[in-house]
């Protein structure tokens, strides 16, 4: 499809629409409409492969390769525009060592062998033997012996079949995205808090607001787009709005901000809780006591809850890994969190011992006065004193930027946006700081309005659009359902056409557990879909090992060999994004689809047609009889007797069951919406590629990709999770769910935008989210069952949480913190932008940042080869003190993109509690020279 | 094989330069089109604390000693083919940049005097020390070229700001309202020719085919203004008054000049 004059016109509607809540008309949609370029090549959209912002991208094909790209000037989030690593689009899918043939590791016989090296096999061999490892796992150990590691890289309809095939043919919920590394602690604040996942608001609020406020969140280099939208907004008024970024060290955001405030990691807990004692003790009058009162409750919850990590006496661990690991069983009460737990009577040298680390979740309501007792001890001197994090900042000039901060919030007509990302999520109480952002914005009602609200941004291109709304979590079901719960599973089985009881109703391993549930040898199959977890994930010293050393067997299904591939058994060669249909969700709840423009290189096929293939070698009497589950007493009933009534034949495959049944078939191809593309999976391609079957691929014969979606879109319909049909995405560029009437939503749980909210009849709002909204009542201390349960239909919670150390804080040993993360150039492991040579050319290698004055200390210079070494392993880095991070003293930074920098080798794999997401902004290090 | 395309993509930098193509920035302001006759030796960047263009040349003894004082291999010695005087060390920024060690180890190194760490003082006070400071390098400036870099074209790029050692004081960024689109801005890369040192990092970065922002010597990158004008808004451009030598002035007889008066009279 390329933009035709309807298109167009379609396109300036929408932006009409942002006009009319206030946002100037780009005159590049003025003009008119931009020609058909008449030159061999076909324009035609798509969206970014990278971050979770959602950029439109055009992409012209000659000769059935991608030779050119450019920002699509019809997109809402970026018109035209592109960040660097948009820019290179076009040249991510033809590196030099692309994966074209699937590899396996061979004996000399050319049989399998864990030992053997990678040599290239068939389709045939390679599934031959990965069907022969699942079986022996699940014969093994049953439906937990097998693990998926998802991504919030899936296209919706890859995450979709993935989940299906999972929990509706395995009966296995072992299937977690890395999206858990990204966003779990975001998504566990929105269903405690509203009970229903993703941001009220949109990126409309960023021209709406009068204030930006980042808390852990380096958008001028993670977002840039959006970052280049803030900075816009700065520029129309810069006497009215205010920048306010927050941050454990100086990134690139203060360049723009009117103020930065450089707190102690952690410390983001003790000022929120500031600013709140500000507005309820100090401020009364800015509360909104109207909406507090009609949408509000108050809450809170356990703390001595662990930090996500596994008991100290497993042997896995070294003695120098148990002086950290063994604060998750009872940790010593300091000075500090004297003081901020003083409300459950501790002291200073207390014991707290973590009796709730099964019950991290648990929550109750509490009284506005129980809230406002918990806030007491967050005076400025104290939150001042705890959170100060330069050292050469003055405690006086501190103290009086968070004060200026507590006012602009308090600020009455003032519009504020609090954005974050990974620093607030990737945190041991990520879940709590999450919360106490809503706190802010909910005692001031300044939330889910235009231009006003706590919005969490996401990392990934689909962390939101497939991890989080198809559901691809240990826990989760689509649109917002858990299997625990048997209602959700009932309704699920029901669109899936399951007999009933055929869902796992025990939650499956998140991903950090994966990994240890490998080392343990719980786990003994598993694949890696759409990411690069042997790199991504902490303490990888015990996973890389775990995969080389002990009895398992792990495929990695990528583009490009990077980590995980190299320590796999079994590589299979995967289409990347624009050599497949496909559809993502960004953070503003934006779908977007696009089509496949190209066919894949060399033998690579579509993750999809992977997934599905597997499919068709396991049959309905394999997976549906009477399943063991640890820790589910009765374990899985028998179902095939209730198959059989439901007219299935237990010789039936999960390929007939679940991809290939009447209604997938009802969807042609060829379809009128694909004319001239390609489609890999319905139809093969000109390559002719030899499949599973050592037999020609001449594809599925149905539109696979137009069934899974309505399909998955059905769960959601009715629920405040509507999308609209699989056409209409391909003529619109992208819509914001929920898609009521074809149109869609602006701002979420405002009577005056969703229809959703309108409906519950409650006046100006509805927090009409389902979850949690029957809790126990309680005080600070605990919940009190003699009160009974609280109703909170159509209300959102105000959650009190104390501010409490990390596990791990620099002493004599190793004295200096160390932060992880990205750079703009570079795109999470770097398997793609590494082999993009202007982008290696521009960021060659991960640097280790620090401030001048450690550099002398530790007797190393700049530019020096140095080790970086924790309790856990050590990698070698070079010196940078100068650069685009200036660390405080005290704290280094080290990027992860760089495989030869393998950060997370020193990280702790510390989680959230609640989230089980790993905190990788904070463990501690020392540093000698290499 | 690779060092020959570099001098090729170099000398066609400037010939676009000196076609007037492209309007460039630096430090804010307009950089004209000057037609100046260039030899090649005039393109060639030197290590940090190189003497004149001219007397540096007289006083390097070709030894060699700072290319092999350098850590990063910037370094080079020129051969017949790199149209600088043989043997004499010099650097491709695009190739391998100036990695600005902070102890300078390529100068002190220097046994002629050629390379002068009296050129780079590190100041205290406003007195020159005899510790080198690598800030105060001169190696040359960085130019951009608007119509390639993509900062200005509304991309969020930054890759030479981020890669700059001097990131905010050498480079800085210049925010602008991106009309076309209507809610975006403009993060425009701008070099302050004061601070820049000319080390090359961010043309090395520069993610562009051939580099949008290059580093030229500073003779050939910069103009001069004449001695008798100083900004009245800024205090410290009254500095250049310091140095000023009396105006020199060529005196003539008035009454010369009044008699000179027959040719204002047409020929009739």
């Amino acid at each position: 499809m390329s933009i035709n004059r309807r298109d167009f016109v379609k396109t300036t509607a929408v932006a009409a629409a942002a006009t009319a809540v206030g946002m100037t008309i780009p005159k590049s949609l003025l003009a008119s409409a931009p020609g058909i370029p008449e030159g061999g090549w076909r324009w035609d959209k798509s969206v970014c492969r990278f971050c979770g912002t959602g950029c439109g991208i055009m992409l012209a094909t000659k000769d059935g390769k991608i030779v050119a790209v450019k920002g699509d000037p019809a997109a809402p989030v970026n018109r035209g525009l592109n960040c660097i690593k948009g820019y290179f689009n076009a040249k991510i899918m033809y590196g030099a060592d692309r994966l074209k043939q699937p590899l396996m590791r061979l004996d000399a016989n050319g049989n399998f062998s864990k030992n053997g090296k990678f040599k290239p096999v068939s389709w045939k061999v390679a599934y031959d033997e990965m069907e022969k490892q699942m079986r022996r796992s699940l014969d093994e150990l049953g439906p937990t012996g097998i693990a998926v590691f998802g991504s919030g890289q899936y296209t919706v309809q890859e995450g979709y079949a993935m989940a299906k095939l999972m929990k509706a043919g395995f009966r296995s919920n072992n299937l977690d995205p890395n999206a858990r590394h990204c966003m779990a602690s975001a998504v566990v604040g929105f269903i405690q808090t509203f009970g229903i996942d993703e941001p009220a608001g949109c990126y409309d609020d960023i021209e709406l607001t009068d204030t930006v406020v980042t808390w852990g969140a380096n958008m001028a280099e993670m977002h840039p787009i959006l970052w280049s939208r803030v900075t816009d907004r700065k520029l129309s008024d810069p006497d009215r709005v205010k920048i306010i970024n927050l941050s454990t060290y100086t990134n690139r955001c203060s360049d723009l901000a009117d103020i930065e405030i450089i707190f102690k990691p952690h410390t983001d807990l003790a000022i929120w809780n500031y600013i709140a004692r500000e507005i309820v003790y100090n401020n009364p009058e800015s509360m909104d006591q109207d909406f507090i009162d009609k949408y509000m409750q108050f809450a809170t919850g356990f703390v001595d809850t662990g930090y996500g990590m596994r008991k100290p006496d497993h042997n896995g661990f070294t003695d120098l890994e148990r002086q950290t690991v063994k604060k998750e069983v009872s940790k010593k009460i300091s000075k500090e969190e004297a003081v901020t737990l003083g409300y459950l009577g501790y002291k200073e040298g207390d014991t707290l011992e973590m009796k709730h680390r099964a019950s991290a979740n648990g929550h109750w309501a509490i009284t506005f006065e129980e809230f406002k007792k918990g806030l007491e001890p967050y005076t400025l001197n104290f939150v001042a004193g705890l959170a100060k994090g330069d050292h050469e900042e003055d405690l006086a000039s501190f103290r009086v930027k968070l004060k200026l901060l507590a006012s602009l919030y308090m600020e009455q007509n003032r519009k504020v946006v609090s954005f974050w990302t990974m620093g607030m999520n990737q945190h041991t109480r990520g879940v709590w700081v999450n919360e106490q952002a809503y706190m802010v914005h909910f005692l001031l009602g300044k939330q889910a309005k235009p231009g006003n609200g706590a919005f969490s941004l996401t990392g990934q291109p689909s962390a939101c659009g497939t991890a989080r709304e198809v559901g691809t979590f240990s826990h989760r079901l689509p649109a917002d359902m858990v299997v625990a719960n048997p209602k959700h599973r009932e309704v699920s089985e029901k669109l899936w056409k399951l007999p009933a009881g055929t869902l796992n109703p025990k939650v499956g391993t998140h991903i950090m557990k994966i990994f240890r549930d490998l080392e343990d040898e719980k786990i003994k199959f598993a694949w890696v879909n759409v990411c690069n977890p042997f790199m991504g994930t902490a303490n990888a010293n015990h996973w890389l090992k775990t995969a080389r050393k002990m009895d398992n067997f792990i495929v990695v299904s990528d583009s490009y060999p990077g980590v995980s591939a190299k320590v796999a058994d079994l590589v299979l060669p995967v289409a990347m994004i624009y050599e497949k249909w496909g559809a993502y969700g960004n953070a503003e709840r934006r779908t977007q689809h696009w089509k496949q423009q190209v066919v894949p290189v060399g033998n690579a096929m579509p993750d999809l047609w992977q997934y599905i293939e597997i499919s068709k070698r396991f049959k309905l009497k394999d997976v549906w009889g009477a399943k063991d589950i640890p820790g589910l007493e009765g374990g899985l009933p028998d179902v095939l007797g209730k198959a059989r009534e439901m007219g299935y034949d237990p010789e039936d495959t999960l390929y007939d069951v679940l991809f290939a049944n009447e209604d997938a078939k009802s969807y042609a191809w060829p379809d009128p919406i694909g004319e001239g593309f390609s489609n890999t999976e319905a139809a093969g391609d000109g390559r002719k590629i030899i499949g599973t079957n050592d037999e020609e691929w001449e594809g599925y014969g149905f539109f696979i990709h137009k069934y899974l979606w309505e399909e998955y879109r059905t769960f959601g319909e009715g629920k405040a999770h509507d999308y609209a049909d699989f056409d209409t995405y391909h003529k619109v560029r992208g819509l914001k769910w929920p898609v009521v009437d074809g149109k869609e939503t602006q701002w979420r749980f405002n009577s005056k935008y969703d229809p959703y909210a309108r409906k519950e009849d409650t006046g100006e709002f509805a927090f009409y989210g389902k979850a949690l909204k029957s809790i126990l009542q309680g005080d600070l201390k605990g919940p009190i069952p003699s009160k009974g349960k609280k109703d909170l239909t159509n209300r959102a919670k105000i959650f009190f949480r104390p501010y409490m150390d990390p596990p791990e804080m620099p002493d004599a040993a190793f004295p200096l913190w160390l932060c992880t993360g990205r750079v703009l150039e570079h795109w999470h492991s770097g398997t793609m932008t590494m082999r993009v040579p202007e982008l290696y050319r521009a960021v060659p290698e991960a640097l280790c940042y620090m401030h001048p004055d450690d550099a002398s200390e530790y007797n190393v210079a700049q530019g020096d080869l140095i080790w970086i070494d924790s309790r856990r392993g050590k990698v070698k880095a070079h010196v940078e003190t100068r650069g685009r991070n200036r660390m405080p003293k005290g704290m280094i930074y080290v990027p992860w993109f760089d495989e030869k920098v393998l950060i997370n080798k020193v990280c702790l794999d510390a989680t959230d509690p609640q989230s089980k997401q790993t905190d990788f902004k904070k463990c501690t290090v020392k540093i000698y020279k290499a | 094989m690779a060092d020959e395309l570099q001098n090729n993509s170099r000398r066609d930098a400037l010939k676009t330069l000196f076609q007037g193509i492209g309007v460039l920035s630096l430090g804010g302001s307009l950089w004209g089109s000057a037609a100046i006759k260039l030899k090649a030796s005039e393109l060639t960047l030197r290590p940090p604390g190189a003497l004149e263009e001219e007397d540096f040349v007289k006083a390097c003894l070709r030894c060699g000693t700072c290319v092999e004082a350098c850590p990063y291999d910037t370094l080079k010695l020129a051969t017949l083919d790199d149209h600088t005087a043989m043997g004499t060390p010099f650097f491709e920024a695009r190739l391998v940049p100036c990695y600005m060690c902070p102890d300078v180890p390529c100068v002190p190194v220097c046994p002629s005097g050629a390379l002068d760490v009296k050129v780079i003082a590190k100041q205290v006070d406003g007195h020159n020390t005899d510790e080198p400071d690598i800030r105060r390098a001169k190696m040359g400036i960085a130019v951009v070229d608007q119509e390639t870099c993509l900062a200005y074209w509304g991309i969020q790029c930054d890759v030479c700001y981020r890669a700059c050692p001097l990131m905010d004081e050498a480079i800085t960024l210049e925010y602008k309202r991106n009309e076309r689109t209507g809610k975006h801005a403009f993060l425009e890369p701008v070099v302050h020719a004061d601070i820049c040192t000319g080390c090359g990092l961010c043309e090395h970065a520069c993610v562009t085919e051939k580099a949008a922002i290059f580093v030229l010597p500073r003779e050939i990158a910069t103009g001069k203004v004449g001695e008798h004008y100083i900004k009245g808004w800024d205090k410290a451009d009254e500095e250049r008054l310091i140095n000023i030598k009396k105006a020199k002035t060529k005196e003539s007889a008035p009454e010369d000049v009044l008699n000179d008066w027959e040719h204002l009279l047409d020929d009739e």
